[in-house]
């Protein structure tokens, strides 16, 4: 009997569920460089697309992967309005060289310090790079762990899709 | 036979006790749909319809084990280990629940061995609403810089100190955080969370004046000011020293300030905290008060950015169990002022980390960027940074006598003391070539005492090294790229020289296929320049990846975010798998 209602009620949580396909972002208040507190539950683009990605100054590959989309951003902007957060999770050992670092390689993202990994941890992140594209809705549509040169054709054939 | 028996019928009964405890808390878990329902009917405010969402990710992590006496090493009487772990978190609207479901099945050497079993490594619930948070069970928090309190989660070192207790988190207003704190730290794991013995209460606020005052939203000054307070609990005991016996005070309490300073590209954060006497295991059981100190203060523009930290720590080991050492129940994080190096031989051989017991140290990074068409600049810009850091001892004078054993030792003053702990200066470039090419070079010199950070048994004294590194990439088609990495490390102490050599082949977005050598060929002892061999294949989807390796991996230092863990060398087969949903 225990164990019929233990069943009976996991069915029903995945039926009233949904998981992080199609999920929004979970809350969580992370401060940006200029000092302003955010709520990740709040972040929209008026209906546009949203790219997260994580990353930290320790992660090569990050790196890599966002002086990557830096150099597509505007064209990618034009095309499809996306707007792109990028949370670091420096933790205090590194995270005051995150601004100088940002400024100095010009990205125009919007810069999250997520440095207790709260927020990375909310979004399933286990290790950066972690990309998430999420739709007007909030929705996330297609994430993507690592980053391999070329990756950035995936990324925009995905975010041509959502303009269709 | 019999004890077989028992231990087998002991085993039976623990893992039944471990599946009880799953059972009661998928019921948990699948009766929140229901409590978040019946609280959502219980709000008179008309609320959309919202469906419960549920994430999680996974990571497994098996090693098999070879024996190898080449390079020592080690092989375990399973002779293959695995760490797993899986997270969920339940979420409906201002409620939401999680538990992580943790396996060892003997722990990956590296990790703490003590960690065994499969059960519950956390569990929490949580409601959030407007400007109320709570949160009971395991959670993780930070106040200021973390030199007063942080507890976090780190499981590719096998690091989790999540107080275990209460949280609370208040914004009354626009502009002002507190937060309160109770609880137990996690200690081990053996099928089930154990806690350390001692108890932590603490509280924080933090005023961002700008936000608080709407005059002054708009202002280029931003001020940030903020204050913990954090104290644990552990019952009495005795200590004796010298033929005396001293009395160890059962609370502790630790303070401290900051003051966050933002002003159009300038910014500075510093902090002060300070500890009551707290004779522990990492200080020898002095009474001393501790002390800490942490500035940055940092300017950037576009194309440029230059940033200058202070560090000064006097007997700031601060744990909730008073006996405990190394990785154990920290509720303070004192990070290094060192930058944390991505490239292998730099990251892995002589990685620092902070001296808990005293070190004062300062150091410096600047960023620039040469302009696209500039001489130096090219068709696409060229990178370059210079990273400088120095960490001394402090400058302190033993006391002598009765008050040594009590007090230990007595602080001159900030600036450094006689012992070098770490030179580390780097130099990087970076330049995009043409489409096709893009070359890293970093050059790095260290100055590293092994004797204070033991980070090798076959030297004792200072370490003079220096890295070169070139790392070049060549994306041969659009989702087709080569990388190739070759790094020197020349030093006349220690193991001597070595070389490495990587070459990485990548189809996006799904393969990567990798093969590394790593040459100790300047070994003094013949026997021990060996070639350690590497390669593994990578494959993503979605968010999901699985890499697959083979080879011999050298014994080194594994650093993640400022936190080292010695690994040990090994020989054989890995195989790692992450996840989300």
């Amino acid at each position: 009997m225990k164990k019929i209602l233990l069943l009976g009620l996991i069915a029903t949580l995945f039926l009233s569920m949904n998981t992080r396909q199609t999920a929004s972002i979970p809350s969580i208040v992370l401060k940006d460089l200029d000092g302003n507190s955010i709520d990740t539950g709040k972040l929209t683009n008026d209906g546009k697309p949203i790219m997260i990605c994580f990353w930290a100054t320790w992660c090569s590959p990050c790196k890599k992967e966002l002086n990557t989309y830096a150099e597509y951003y505007e064209e990618w902007k034009e095309e499809t309005g996306v707007k792109i957060y990028a949370v670091t999770i420096d933790d205090q050992r590194t995270v005051n060289s995150v601004k100088p670092y940002v400024n100095s390689v010009s990205w125009d993202y919007d810069i999250l310090l997520d440095v207790n990994k709260s927020f990375s941890q909310a979004m399933g992140v286990n290790m950066p790079p972690h990309t998430f594209i999420l739709d007007g809705k909030g929705e996330v549509i297609w994430q993507h762990v690592g980053y391999n040169a070329g990756d950035e054709e995936e990324v925009h054939e995905q975010l041509l899709k959502l303009k269709q | 036979m019999a004890e077989g028996f028992f231990i087998s019928n002991l085993r039976l009964q623990k893992s039944k006790q471990a599946m009880s405890r799953l059972k009661s808390l998928l019921l948990i878990l699948a009766a929140l749909p229901y409590i978040a329902h019946a609280q959502s009917t219980e709000n008179p405010q008309p609320q959309p319809e919202t469906k419960g969402q549920l994430h999680g990710n996974f990571q497994v992590l098996f090693q098999q084990y070879s024996p190898d006496s080449s390079i020592g090493a080690q092989v375990p009487e399973p002779k293959a280990a695995m760490n797993a772990f899986g997270n969920f978190t339940y979420t409906h609207g201002g409620l939401s629940a999680g538990v992580r479901f943790e396996s060892y099945q003997n722990s990956i050497l590296g990790f703490p061995s003590r960690f065994k079993g499969s059960g519950i490594g956390s569990r929490y619930v949580r409601y959030a609403k407007d400007n109320f948070d709570i949160t009971i069970g395991n959670f993780y928090e930070q106040f200021g810089n973390g030199m007063t309190l942080r507890s976090y989660w780190e499981p590719n070192l096998g690091i989790d100190n999540a107080l275990d207790g209460v949280r609370v988190i208040f914004r009354p207003v626009n502009g002002i955080t507190l937060k309160a704190v109770y609880g137990q730290q996690r200690f081990d794991f053996d099928s089930k969370i154990i806690n350390g013995n001692g108890i932590v209460r603490g509280a924080d606020g933090e005023v961002t004046i700008n936000d608080l005052i709407k005059s002054l939203a708009e202002k280029p000054l931003r001020v940030s000011l903020g204050g913990s307070f954090v104290s644990k609990y552990q019952s009495g005991s005795t200590v004796e020293r010298d033929s005396t016996v001293f009395t160890l005070p059962n609370n502790v309490a630790a303070y401290g300030g900051r003051l966050g300073v933002i002003y159009k590209n300038l910014q500075f954060t510093g902090e002060y905290v300070m500890k009551c006497n707290d004779p522990n295991a990492d200080n020898n059981y002095i009474y001393k008060n501790g002390t800490g100190i942490f500035m940055n203060l940092a300017y950037s523009m576009k194309g440029f950015g230059i940033t200058g930290s202070a560090k000064y720590i006097d007997n700031m080991a601060f744990r909730s169990d008073r006996n405990a050492l190394l990785f154990d129940v920290p509720i303070n994080f004192l990070p290094a002022i060192t930058r944390q190096h991505t490239y292998n031989l730099a990251a892995t051989l002589y990685p620092y980390a902070t001296v808990l017991n005293g070190e004062s140290g300062v150091s410096g990074e600047i960023f620039y960027t040469f302009k696209k068409d500039s001489p130096l600049g090219g068709k696409y810009g060229t990178y370059i940074s210079l990273n400088v850091a120095a960490v001394n001892s402090l400058d302190t004078t033993h006391m002598g006598g009765r008050d040594e054993l009590i007090d230990g030792y007595k602080t001159n003053s900030f600036f450094f003391g006689e012992t070098k702990f770490v030179r580390d200066v780097n130099f990087e470039i970076r330049k995009k070539i043409n489409k096709s090419w893009n070359i890293n070079l970093v050059h790095y010199y260290f100055e590293f005492n092994t004797l204070v950070t033991p980070v090798t048994q076959d030297f004792k004294g200072l370490v003079y090294a220096n890295i070169d590194v070139v790392d070049v990439q060549w994306k041969f088609k659009p989702k087709h790229a080569i990388r190739m990495e070759l790094q020197s490390l020349l030093t006349q102490q220690d193991k001597g020289n070595w070389a490495t050599g990587l070459v990485e082949y990548s189809f996006s977005p799904h393969w990567s296929l990798a093969v590394l050598d790593q040459y100790n060929y300047g070994n003094d002892n013949a026997d021990k320049r060996v070639h350690y061999l590497y390669g593994n294949l990578g494959y993503s989807t979605g968010s999901t990846r699985i890499m697959v390796g083979y080879g011999k991996r050298r014994a080194g230092i594994f650093c993640i975010g400022g936190v080292c863990r010695a690994v040990p060398a090994s020989n054989g087969i890995e195989i790692n798998l992450t996840s989300s949903f």
